[in-house]
Parts: C-alpha cells; sequence; structure tokens
C-alpha cells in the first residue's frame, strides 16, 4: 500500500517581507464592514430589477409518495402568474443535479423522497400570488412506507430509495440504500483487545442540527439578449453550481454567467444548490427576472442539514491509560439524496479515532439513504459527529483507569509524526497535549457567583435566565474537557485548486493591486485576508477586490476550512508572479543604474523597489509607466490520495487542524436547565494571518457546538419523517443570552507545507465545543447523557 | 391601498399595497431600502429592527397600514439619527473640520469609507462584530436604542436587550466588545 509519509510538493517559502501596513498578521478590518453597518451591502434577497417577477416551490407534504397527477390548471388561471412548470417542463434531458451523485431532481418526476422536496415552481408578479397560485396546485400522492433508520434501510424487504443506481459506490456498498462504506482498519484489534486491562464501550446518538445561516436562500436570474441568463445568487462555490445548473438548463457554460451577491452565512449549508435552477428556468420560461427568496420556513426545507448520527465505540486501555485499540461503527443518516454524504462518510471513518495515538483501530462509517430530510456538508463534516462520541469514551475511560481526564488525553495525544489510522504520518505540528494545557491553565470563573453578590445577584447569570426560576438553589457546577481534529481542504484525492487573477497598475499616480477570484466571501473575511495578501506580496497600500464571479477560474468551495488556505495561496502565488514580471521590467530599464538590481534580493514595498537591505531602486509608478501586469493563474496544494476502499489506507488529507475547549456550566437539577458559564477555546492557526478575524471565527465555531450541545435539533417524525419544528421558534440556536464568553489561547505553529504556515481554522472549534459542555454537564449531574443535545428532560428523568 | 408615513425623516407614499404586506416588505421592496433584513419573517430573529416612533419593532410583524401617520427609522438612517440625538436641540450645522473629513477617498465606492456613521456602527466595525452581516442592521437598531436610554449598561444589560437578535457567525462576544465601545466612547465624549 503506497502511503506517502514525507511530503510533496515544494514548501511555501516567504521571500516577501514587506512591511506595508495593512499586510498579513494584522488585525486589519473588513472591506465590506461600511457597507453591511449601513444597510447598503446588497445580499442575494436584496436584488430587484425592474419589471421582476417572483418565484415560488410547491413542496411535497408528504416524506415518501408516488405522484398520481399534478394538475396545474388552477395556479395557471390565476391573474398575475406568468408561469406554472413541473418536471414535464423541464428543457432538456438532464433532470436531476447533485454535488458527487446526480441523484436529486429538480423537479419531481414520479415520486417523491423526502418531505419538503421541490414538485412545482410558479412565477408571478407579486410574492403572495406566487405562494397562493402554487397553493392551487392540485397534487394527488401515493403514498409509500417510510424508511427512516438503519434497520427500515437495509430490511430485507426494504424499499429502495433509489431503484437504479448506477453511481460509483454502489459497487461497494452492502445494501443499495447505503450511499458510501468506509472501512478503516489498522493493527489487530482482536489481539489489542487481549492487552487492554480496561475496556469502554458506547452508544452515542447525535441529533440533526441545521446550519440556520440568517440570509435565506434567494438569487435573482436575468434573462440575456444572447438566450442565456444572468444569476446572481449566494452560494459557497459559484462554479459547481455553474456545472450543474447549465446542463439542466441545455445552456453552455459561458451563457450561465454567475456573479455572487451578498451570502448572509453558510455553514456548509449552501454547498448544494437550493433555488439556482429553478429561477434560471422561470426566467427563461417568462422572458423576465425571477427573484426567489425562501421564507425561514422554506429555508429548513431547501438546504441539506448535518447528519444525524448513530455511533458505537469501543476503547481499551492499559492499567497505565495507554489505548490499546478503538472498534467504532458510525451511521449517519443522510436522507433522501446523497448530497456531500460520500465525502462526509470519509471524514467520520479517517477522523473517528480523534487526535490520539492508537496503533489498532478498526473503524466502519456509512450513510444512509432514508426519507429523512437530505444532509450534507455542516461546519465540521463528519468529524464533529465522531468527536462528541470519542471524547465521550476519553472520559469514560480515563475514569476506569483512575486517571484525570485531562493527563490521559495527553498522555495518548498524537504529535508530529504520529501514524494516522489511514497509515498517514502527521507532517506538521499537532500540539493535542499543549492545546489542553493551555485550556486548563485558563482562570476559571468564580464559582456561586450569586452568593458572593448577595443582594445584588442577577438572575440573568443562573440558569433559567430572565424567567427567574432559581436564586441558585439547586444549581451544581461541571466542567468538561474535549478535544478534537478535523482536516483542511478537500481530501481523498479531489483536485483541490483555486484560481486568482491579479494586476498591478496605476491609478491616480498610486500603484493599485486588483484581486479577482471566484470565491464566495459568506461572511469569513477571505475578502479582508486576501487584500491582506496583496499589499504584503505587492508592497502597495490600495487594493481593490473585484466581485466574485464566474468570469474568472474557480476557487473552490468556501468549505473544509480551505480558503484562506486555497484561495490565499492562489492570491499570493499569483501575487508572486506578478512581482516577478514587475521585477522583470524594473531590470529592463534600470537594471544599469544600480548593480543591486542583479545581485540582491528584491522586495515591493511601500509602492517601491527596494533590496532586502531597505535601499529604494525604483519606484513602482516609473517601472509601471502606465503599463498593467495581470495575471491569473491556477494553484493547488499538495494531493491527497483516495482511501483504499477495504483498508482505508492513505495520505487523504492534505492538513489537520485541533481546538480543545474547557466547558463550565452550572445546571438547575430540579428543572433541568443548563446555564453554559464560559467555554474557553485554545486552538493552533498555524499563522493567524487576520487575528481579530481568526479570533471571531473560533467564538462563532464554537456556538454552534454549543447550539448542538444544549438545544438545536431538527426534529423528524419517526412515523411519517416528517419535520415537526421548521422554524425559529421552534428550532432553537444560541441567543446572546444563551451563549457565554469564549476567551480564545491562539497558538501559532507553523504548517511549512502551507502558505505562510497557516492552518485552516473555521471547522476545528465546532468539533470540541460540544463534547466539552456534555462533559461538563456529565459533571454537574452525575447522568451518562450520551446523546445530544441534552434537554432538560434528560436531566431530570421526566 | 395607499399607505403614508416618516421613514428616516422623510415622508414617503406607498401605492398598491397589499393589505397583507408587512412593514417590511414596504421598505425592502417599495421604498428601496433592503437594509432592515429578511432572515425569519416571523419575529424571531429582530433581523428586521427598525424604530416604530422610537419603539424597537420586528418589522416583518407590522402590517404595513399600521404605520400610517407614524415615523420609521430604520439602518439606513441611523446615522443621521444618532447625530440629531447627541445634538440635542441646540444648532447642529456641519463644522468645518467634519466638513474637510468628507472628502472622497479612493475606495470609497467600494468600502463605503468616508460614510458617515453613528458611533454604534463604527464600533461594530471596529469591534469585528460583523462577519456575514446579515443580523448586523437589526442588532444595531436594538443596540442604538439601549444605548439611548442605558449609556452604561452592565453586561447582563446589554444581553438582555439584544436577545431578541439572532446571529449565527460571531458566537456574540463581539458584538459584547462592539457594544462595551460604542458606550465607553460615548461616555469619553459627553
Amino acid at each position: 500500500m503506497p502511503v506517502k509519509g514525507t511530503p510533496i510538493g515544494t514548501p511555501a517559502k516567504v521571500t516577501q517581507r514587506s512591511k506595508t501596513k495593512g499586510g498579513i498578521g494584522e488585525s486589519t478590518l473588513r472591506p465590506d464592514g461600511t457597507l453591511k453597518v449601513t444597510g447598503e451591502f446588497a445580499y442575494s434577497s436584496d436584488m430587484w430589477h425592474e419589471d421582476m417577477l417572483w418565484g415560488q416551490i410547491l413542496r411535497s407534504t408528504v416524506a415518501h409518495a408516488e405522484i398520481v397527477s399534478i394538475d396545474t390548471v388552477e395556479a395557471l388561471k390565476t391573474p398575475g402568474v406568468y408561469a406554472v412548470m413541473t418536471y414535464d417542463d423541464l428543457p432538456t434531458d438532464v433532470k436531476n443535479y447533485g454535488l458527487e451523485i446526480q441523484d436529486t431532481p429538480v423537479l419531481a418526476h414520479g415520486k417523491v423522497r423526502h418531505h419538503g422536496e421541490p414538485v412545482a415552481i410558479v412565477a408571478a408578479d407579486h410574492p403572495e400570488t406566487a405562494r397562493r397560485a402554487a397553493a392551487k396546485i392540485k397534487v394527488e400522492y401515493r403514498e409509500l412506507p417510510v424508511i427512516t433508520d438503519e434497520s427500515s434501510a437495509t430490511a430485507p424487504d426494504a424499499i429502495l430509495v433509489h431503484e437504479n443506481r448506477d453511481d460509483h459506490h454502489i459497487g461497494h456498498v452492502p445494501h443499495p440504500n447505503i450511499v458510501h462504506r468506509q472501512p478503516i482498519v489498522r493493527g489487530d484489534v482482536e489481539s489489542a483487545r487481549e492487552r487492554a486491562d480496561f475496556i469502554v464501550e458506547g452508544e452515542y446518538t447525535f441529533g440533526m442540527q441545521d446550519q440556520a445561516f440568517l440570509g435565506p436562500e434567494s438569487g435573482l436570474a436575468v434573462p440575456a439578449e444572447d438566450g442565456g441568463v444572468d444569476l446572481y445568487i449566494a452560494t459557497q462555490w459559484l462554479h459547481s453550481d455553474l456545472r450543474q445548473i447549465a446542463p439542466v438548463l441545455g445552456l453552455p457554460e459561458d451563457k450561465v454567467r454567475m456573479t455572487l451577491s451578498g451570502v448572509g452565512g453558510a455553514f456548509g449549508g449552501r454547498e448544494d444548490l437550493s433555488m439556482q435552477i429553478h429561477a434560471c428556468l422561470l426566467a427563461l420560461r417568462t422572458g423576465k427576472p425571477v427573484k426567489i427568496v425562501y421564507n425561514r420556513f422554506e429555508s429548513f426545507f431547501g438546504h441539506v442539514h448535518r447528519h444525524p448520527a448513530k455511533l458505537h465505540y469501543e476503547h481499551g486501555a492499559t492499567k497505565d491509560g495507554k489505548l490499546t485499540h478503538l472498534k467504532a461503527r458510525i451511521v449517519l443518516d443522510g436522507g433522501a439524496y446523497a448530497s456531500a454524504s460520500p465525502a462526509v462518510v470519509g471524514n467520520a471513518s479517517s477522523l473517528g479515532a480523534g487526535p490520539y495515538a492508537v496503533d489498532n483501530v478498526d473503524i466502519e462509517a456509512i450513510a444512509l439513504y432514508t426519507n429523512n430530510p437530505p444532509c450534507g456538508a455542516m461546519r465540521g463534516f463528519g468529524a464533529v459527529q465522531a468527536c462528541f462520541a470519542y471524547e465521550a469514551q476519553m472520559d469514560k475511560l480515563a475514569d476506569k483507569v483512575g486517571m484525570d481526564r485531562v493527563a490521559f488525553r495527553q498522555l495518548n495525544a498524537m504529535e508530529q509524526g504520529t501514524v494516522m489510522p489511514t497509515g498517514q504520518v502527521v507532517d506538521s505540528p499537532a500540539p493535542v497535549a499543549e492545546l489542553l494545557r493551555r485550556v486548563k491553565a485558563m482562570p476559571m470563573p468564580p464559582e456561586q457567583q450569586w452568593l458572593a453578590a448577595g443582594e445584588a445577584a442577577d438572575v440573568r447569570q443562573l440558569p433559567g435566565g430572565l424567567s427567574n426560576t432559581t436564586h441558585g438553589e439547586g444549581v451544581v457546577r461541571g466542567v468538561g474537557y474535549a478535544v478534537g481534529i478535523k482536516n483542511v481542504g478537500f481530501s481523498e484525492g479531489f483536485d483541490d485548486y483555486s484560481t486568482a487573477k491579479v494586476r498591478l497598475e496605476v491609478v491616480g499616480g498610486e500603484p493599485v493591486a486588483v484581486v479577482h477570484t471566484a470565491m464566495a466571501e459568506v461572511g469569513q473575511g477571505g475578502v479582508t485576508v486576501h487584500a491582506q495578501i496583496a499589499r504584503t506580496e505587492l508592497g502597495v497600500t490600495q487594493v481593490t477586490i473585484n466581485p466574485a464571479d464566474t468570469q474568472v477560474g474557480s476557487a473552490g468551495s468556501t468549505s473544509a476550512s480551505r480558503q484562506t488556505y486555497v484561495t490565499g495561496g492562489a492570491v499570493k502565488n499569483s501575487c508572486e508572479l506578478v512581482r516577478e514580471k514587475v521585477l522583470e521590467m524594473g531590470r529592463r530599464k534600470f537594471g544599469t543604474y544600480h548593480p543591486a538590481w542583479a545581485t540582491a534580493e528584491l522586495l515591493l514595498e511601500g509602492g517601491k523597489v527596494v533590496t532586502d537591505a531597505g535601499e529604494v531602486l525604483a519606484d513602482l509608478v516609473d517601472v509601471l509607466e502606465g503599463e498593467a501586469v495581470e495575471i491569473e493563474a491556477e494553484w493547488r496544494h499538495r494531493p491527497t490520495e483516495a482511501f483504499d476502499l477495504r483498508t482505508g489506507q492513505g495520505f487523504g488529507h492534505v492538513q489537520y487542524t485541533f481546538a480543545a475547549h474547557r466547558a463550565v456550566v452550572e445546571v438547575d437539577t430540579e428543572l433541568g436547565l443548563v446555564k453554559v458559564i464560559e467555554l474557553a477555546c485554545a486552538q493552533d492557526v498555524g499563522k493567524a494571518l487576520n487575528p481579530l478575524s481568526v479570533i471571531g471565527q473560533i467564538q462563532g465555531g464554537t456556538t454552534q457546538g454549543l447550539g448542538i450541545a444544549v438545544m438545536e435539533e431538527i426534529i423528524v417524525d419517526p412515523k411519517t419523517a416528517k419535520v415537526r419544528n421548521p422554524s425559529f421558534t421552534d428550532y432553537l440556536i444560541p441567543t446572546i443570552l444563551d451563549t457565554p464568553t469564549i476567551p480564545v489561547d491562539v497558538l501559532e505553529l507553523a504548517d511549512e507545507h502551507a502558505p505562510y504556515g497557516l492552518r485552516g481554522i473555521g471547522e476545528a472549534p465546532t468539533l470540541s465545543s460540544t463534547p466539552a459542555v456534555l462533559a461538563a454537564v456529565r459533571n454537574a449531574t452525575g447522568l451518562e447523557l450520551n446523546r445530544t443535545p441534552v434537554r432538560p428532560e434528560h436531566l431530570t428523568g421526566m | 391601498m395607499r399607505v403614508n408615513f416618516t421613514v428616516n425623516g422623510r415622508p414617503q407614499e406607498a401605492d398598491d399595497v397589499w393589505e397583507g404586506e408587512s412593514l417590511l416588505y414596504v421598505l425592502r421592496e417599495r421604498m428601496g431600502l433592503p437594509g432592515s433584513k429578511n432572515a425569519c419573517e416571523q419575529g424571531e430573529c429582530g433581523s428586521c429592527t427598525v424604530r416604530l416612533d422610537g419603539v424597537p419593532v420586528c418589522s416583518c410583524l407590522v402590517a404595513a397600514g399600521q404605520v400610517e401617520g407614524r415615523e420609521v427609522v430604520t439602518v439606513e438612517g441611523l446615522a443621521d439619527y444618532a447625530a440629531q440625538r447627541s445634538c440635542g436641540t441646540g444648532a447642529c450645522g456641519t463644522s468645518l473640520d467634519e466638513a474637510k473629513d468628507r472628502k472622497a477617498k479612493p475606495l470609497d465606492s467600494q468600502t463605503g469609507e468616508g460614510t458617515q456613521l453613528a458611533p454604534i456602527q463604527q464600533a461594530f466595525i471596529d469591534a469585528g462584530a460583523v462577519q456575514c452581516g446579515f443580523c448586523t442592521p437589526g442588532l444595531l437598531v436594538a443596540a442604538d436604542e439601549m444605548l439611548e436610554h442605558n449609556p452604561n449598561p452592565t453586561d447582563a444589560d446589554i444581553r438582555e436587550a439584544l436577545s431578541g437578535n439572532l446571529c449565527r457567525c460571531t458566537g456574540y462576544e463581539k458584538i459584547m466588545d462592539a457594544v462595551r465601545l460604542a458606550a465607553a466612547r460615548q461616555g469619553e465624549a459627553v
């Protein structure tokens, strides 16, 4: 088995050490900040066009049924309605789409497979007219039994969710209702188990989480005179959308021109298409611009969720606390369509052992096809579910061995050089023990503040908060720790590249860099960082970030903690190419005037060409003389490889990223109310290109982990597979009252393979936050709590 | 129906309003003021918060007809609203220094630099409280209103005042920082 333990590709050498203000490492402010605070920033739902129509989607009211008939007559007769379209109106033979497997119908064909599946679309001159017309479409369903879990999916007589699978996973899955299966096998678990002095087993359940980005799915499609369409859209990956949209419309990709609109958060929920094709279809059918904006109810049906999971774990340890083995089985519910399920399986299995050195491993992860809502990408992507389980196991095992829980983790922590269960050698810093040490060393919030405060005690700081349910009676403190491991970038051999076009020119007597990529800015601050990179590499103050669109090459997805690494790497690379060209121009023009042009290492700094000793050789304005230097280039990180389908061995991930949390909770044990007092995080970020944004990412990720620990869950009725809580009234995300202070300790240990040594950061804090909170609640209550989110009834036993 | 009301100090008239339309819809789709956001349209997230006769409300829950003859302040008018408040009843012309500051800068068209901002708006930018920004307008209106009547809020006061505004990106820490910063700057200025 070829396992690449040694790095391939050239480490990125930082030759440009420009001190230009606003470069990397500084907390520069967002270039879109002013527009966002004044309300002028144009999100996809803010688009407006003269003469525009509103699109509305009719969705299935049942989870699994044959469609007997669809009657659109009454809807079409509604005044103000311009078009009603069903499957029969699709213009080409391409009627499905999908990220990896094209199994998702643009509009239902003969069958619906989940509650809320799109069946028909309407365009009208007012959104309410469109809604009412859609309600007039009569769909007759013949209901089918619902498949909702592993036993119903793999029963001998189970109905197949997809009858005629021909995707590339069907050959290796044990049942057609399993999307993908990935075992990871290393060492010898059976004999290691005999050496174990202690064995712990656990069965864990992880609920279905929603990304709950605040900007709803929305966009505007404008038909063009050339027969094409211009689409203004919020997405995570323009070119992936384009690849899926154009064939359904029957248009070449250059006639579907996509521009990124303002994106109101994403968190994985915008990896799949939502209303893109529907808006384009209606625009092309009516010849008018069509805007579609989901409301929150529809948004809960309009995007995939985080896979709910059942996880069975067995760990063994010797009496001195060393892990002997791990056996795990992870069952992810992928719902009705594949979405990102195969890659989520790859992550859950390959990262299923957590950030620990363990030689004997037998992990199996599968994703099911069911009639539950489709699940796909969400921040943490398969690694989140596993972390919840293995961290619960670590506490149980530490207790059995009789060791401190943090010390037990540190004893077994992986480090640089550790061999992963996939056989991959971790070839950059993996400061797992150090992160735990740091998070443990942070000062503790004072105990029983309500006693010290006496009369001035503020109920808002107690469990139950403003509901005034306790003044401290029955309130118990608990502390919990957890640490996690996440991969960065697209893995398993995916050609994970990005493209950047960079131009250096003189505008108004001043050198200006223009950066153009297709990177989706979803709030993470990529646009801030791109400007910083350009300043550092090209030594200019003024940087213009052009809007992201499909007029430039793909940037890949704003997912997998990858954009600063990969598109940041592409911007850096293109800047370096521009710089070389500029220096060449300088040498040609001025080389004879100063020997340093030929002998010294030259930098661009403060709008000038300078030697590494600081001597100014020329002004950029004079070098360029009205000429612009522009380069568009693709950039790739070192390649990864697929996991072996039987053993899971392979150099699957380009980079790993780690975070640790300490949660401090106070639990009203009588009412089962949890107040998280503090959720401290320590994370290695390699290099913080923008420290303010880095901390913002860590705090935001931590809070999403808190949400799935104590409140967030999409409830699906097991009898009907219908979603029961599609609203912010019933699906609760943390408010500012639920969220504690989040002190952050940032460690910067460079990964020599990555641009500037940086490490992707967005997802790692979402992993360990959840198990840390659960550990703290267990610590406070003494309960086992093997499911998340934990709710009051789990704590009071009611 | 026709609705007449004042938005950000200017009298406005909306025609052909369907009776079921919300104030949020009229602002966004009829008045060209999309700053108030449509995150949930069910009164749970606070992203559409505006001042209605001074009181913060979710504009998605207010029927357009209810605002007949009343005054609405949206995030687009927040800077002017805060400026008028800070000058009280005295003469509030533009000082020469202020006027000089308004000179256009090369990046204005892209970043909005040079725009007059309310202190809370500036504090949100400076503290890193803006990520995707979709919750920001509602939070700004709510936070500005709190600081108007409680210039020295405790952390618990801030959390209570902003508890009706969901944010999914930031974990609220930088929002807390921004409100503390705005309060501190407001204190210094007095």
